[in-house]
């Protein structure tokens, strides 16, 4: 083995690395909010048997949990383009996560809600419970602690696939490594800070979600 | 007083009561008995607005249940109801399971809510419990903490459908002496139950369910030891 390791030059740029970090951090927990926020749409508009918005729902969830994610991106960059709508890099790796986790979590949602037997809504309303009461105490705490775990695994999940971002150049953690070895031609050096860096943060997010979750669920979980 | 008068209810074509009137007093403990399938639960919910009706009229202290202008939350609270099935909440302590409905749906100040609570659980023989999940108490436990669930709500009247029915033998005791002690403290319950002992020592009355309608009913140890309808004879000599 006669590779000679120089990690002198990869730590002079560790602060253009350290703010690629923070996009690729940035558009995941960004991809993720939306992504909740229009699954939660998703899985009742594919409960509530409403045809239209049933079949979009299906639709979406079908797609995106069916095709890779580099063509998710592609389509939102390239596609896009071609229809003379320009994304920047960022915003086209955003709306691809966003798409992918929305279709992961409707289903996520949808399993996690149908899990609770509705005699927990019965058991409720005998109470006196109004049904915003029985939501709010009742169906969705439990439902929380079960797609809890699944939430958590999407959000690493997000984090890791935003390096895709690399194929259309945006400045996110592998993009700016990507960036920083051609200039250098430190390739082994700044690929394997790189990788230390996102085992770093997926490791922080289980961390600080595991935490939480005692918090919440007070160590039933 | 509960009044059940002339109630008919179908699921889709299938009519389950047809035409069911019961008049249960203050005080008085009625317990419905008969083959599975007849629509006893059903009258149940159909008491505690859980499940519309499709004619005849239900009457709580007078307030018309079904009614478009009566308040289905706030008439619940007057009725406990327990179910088969125990329904304990699982992401919730003994002691909050109970505390929950008093504090939110009575609007009773956490102590308060707390406090009544304690009492109730420690009336079913819970007290050493409050911090347990129900999750890892055995089913009759569970039961007991439903029915002092119910109880902390200080409703008028309890409904009890088969509460024993998915509990090992040997746990069945416990729950029915909970409820034979309600009953001495003058709770008034209509209990669905298929035990037959239960029924003729601790109701007052008896009625026998035959696909939706009273086909007996008549005081408890009679209806028990000595049915008048053939019907009733049968369905006795079989559960005997
Ligand atoms: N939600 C429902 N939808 C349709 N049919 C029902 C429903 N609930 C009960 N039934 C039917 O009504 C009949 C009476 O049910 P139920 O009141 O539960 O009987 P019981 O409690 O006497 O065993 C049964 O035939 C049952 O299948
Ligand atoms: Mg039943």
């Amino acid at each position: 083995m006669d590779y000679e390791f120089h990690w002198n030059i990869v730590f002079q740029n560790m602060p253009e690395l350290l703010n690629g970090a923070f996009v690729t951090l940035h558009v995941s927990v960004l991809a993720m909010l939306l992504g909740v926020v229009i699954a939660i749409l998703l899985a009742i508009a594919k409960m509530n048997n409403s045809k239209p918005f049933c079949y979009v729902a299906t639709v979406w969830v079908e797609i995106a949990r069916n095709t890779p994610a580099l063509f998710q991106i592609y389509m939102a960059y390239f596609g896009l383009g071609a229809f003379g709508i320009h994304l920047s890099p960022y915003v086209a790796v955003l709306s691809a996560l966003v798409f992918i986790n929305a279709g992961y979590l409707t289903e996520t949602f949808r399993g996690g809600f149908q899990s609770i037997p509705t005699t927990q809504y019965s058991a409720s309303k005998s109470l006196g419970m109004t049904s915003i009461q029985a939501y709010r105490y009742i169906i969705l705490p439990q439902m929380l602690r079960r797609i809890y775990h699944p939430m958590t695994n999407q959000f690493v999940w997000s984090i890791l696939m935003s390096s895709l971002g690399i194929l259309v150049g945006m400045s996110e953690l592998s993009g700016t490594t990507q960036r920083l070895q051609s200039l250098s031609f430190r390739t082994l050096e700044f690929f394997i800070v790189a990788a230390v860096m996102y085992f770093i943060i997926t490791k922080l997010v289980l961390f600080s979600s595991s935490l939480l979750a005692r918090r919440l669920f007070k160590g039933e979980i | 007083m509960i009044s059940v008068q002339n109630v008919h209810k179908s699921f889709g074509d299938l009519e389950v009561l047809k035409g069911v009137s019961l008049d249960v007093e203050k005080g008085e403990v009625v317990s419905i008995i008969g083959g599975s399938g007849s629509g006893k639960s059903t009258l149940l919910y159909c008491i505690n607005a859980i499940e519309p009706i499709n004619s005849g009229k239900i009457l709580v202290d007078g307030v018309d249940v079904h009614a478009k202008e009566t308040n289905k939350d706030k008439l619940r609270q007057k009725l406990g109801m327990v179910f088969q099935q125990w329904n304990s909440f699982p992401h919730m302590t003994v002691l909050e399971n109970a505390a929950l409905a008093p504090r939110i749906v009575k609007k009773m100040s956490k102590e308060e809510a707390i406090e009544i609570a304690k009492k109730e659980l420690e009336h079913v023989g819970l007290g050493d419990k409050l911090d347990v999940y129900p999750t890892k108490m055995s089913g009759g436990q569970q039961q007991r903490l439903a029915i002092a669930r119910a109880l902390a709500m200080k409703p008028d009247y309890m409904l009890l459908d088969e509460v024993t029915s998915a509990l090992d033998p040997e746990l069945v005791g416990e729950v029915l002496d909970t409820l034979r002690l309600l009953a001495e403290e003058g709770m008034t319950m209509i209990c669905v139950t298929h035990e037959m002992g239960f029924a003729r020592d601790v109701s007052d009355r008896v009625a026998y369910f035959h696909q939706g309608v009273i086909a007996e009913i008549g005081e408890a140890r009679q209806v028990i030891t000595d049915p008048q309808n053939p019907l009733t004879q049968k369905f006795l000599s079989k559960v005997r």
